[in-house]
């Protein structure tokens, strides 16, 4: 290994969109599985991915979405987003790719920390109940930094 | 290019892993652990032996997914065999190429 391979990590997830999250799930789960230190910091949006009853029924972005090749006014149609995550979700199964839960509950005993963004956290008026049991705390932007000593930040 | 493992000559590739699991043998797993700081227990063995299974299947080595899944061993407890990449470490022990894929 050379002297400048990659120690420790810190992700941010700052989305809400099921093909937003899986990004940073992919990098903490794979930082882990190569030895790397991972921390995953999940603000805004993103804390749907560890809200116990919102992480299973995460949606595609269907608007405001150009990857999506589908004109914005089509994407507004009701069932639109549904019907993208389902055919998302089959993708995902047939990849054999872990669920949003199995992969936070994989990413844990991997030994990567989870952590919530306190700012959302008092924003959306969350509790530390309303999180899934893998999240450690509720920590300021302060904390974040201090935990990410000597580490690369990803931003997703 | 050969190598010298345990007192046996096998041919390995740049990153040290088996060229072929055909040439694998427990003395084999035995050096290769070593050379990764590993000594091995009967947890670990478990472990080796589904990877040998498993990859026999399906010429591939199973990722940690898969070792938790199929297997039944717990990824803690991977993570603990196998400090710093255990699929990676449990699939070269095994005498096979690390699993391919993001997962």
């Amino acid at each position: 290994m050379t002297t400048d391979a990659i120690k420790k990590i810190s992700i941010i997830a700052s989305k809400g969109s099921l093909e937003g999250i899986y990004p940073a799930l992919i990098l903490a789960n794979g930082a882990r599985a190569e030895g790397i230190e991972a921390t995953l910091f999940f603000t805004f949006f993103g804390l749907d991915a560890i809200l116990d009853k919102r992480l299973d029924h995460m949606k595609v972005a269907t608007v405001g979405n150009p990857g999506m090749h589908i004109p914005t006014l089509i994407g507004a149609l009701p069932g639109m987003s549904a019907l993208a995550t389902h055919m998302m979700e089959k993708k995902i199964e047939k990849l054999d790719f872990p669920g949003i839960r199995e992969f936070i509950e994989m990413i844990s005993d991997a030994g990567c920390d989870i952590y919530a963004c306190k700012a959302s956290v008092d924003m959306f008026e969350l509790k530390k109940e309303d999180f899934c049991k893998q999240v450690s705390d509720i920590i300021t932007v302060g904390d974040f930094f201090e935990k990410s000593a000597g580490a690369k930040i990803i931003f997703t | 290019m050969t190598k010298e493992i345990n007192g046996l000559s096998v041919d390995v590739d740049a990153e040290g892993y088996l060229a072929d699991p055909k040439q694998w043998t427990k003395e084999l797993a035995t050096g290769l652990a070593k050379e990764e700081g590993i000594e091995l227990s009967d947890q670990h063995w478990a472990i080796i032996e589904f990877i040998r299974k498993d990859g026999a299947e399906n010429g591939t080595a199973p990722n940690i997914r898969r070792i938790t899944k199929i297997g039944g061993f717990p990824t803690k407890e991977l993570y603990n065999l196998f400090p710093g990449g255990p699929a990676k470490k449990a699939a070269k022990i095994a005498g096979y190429q690390k699993p391919h894929g993001c997962i």
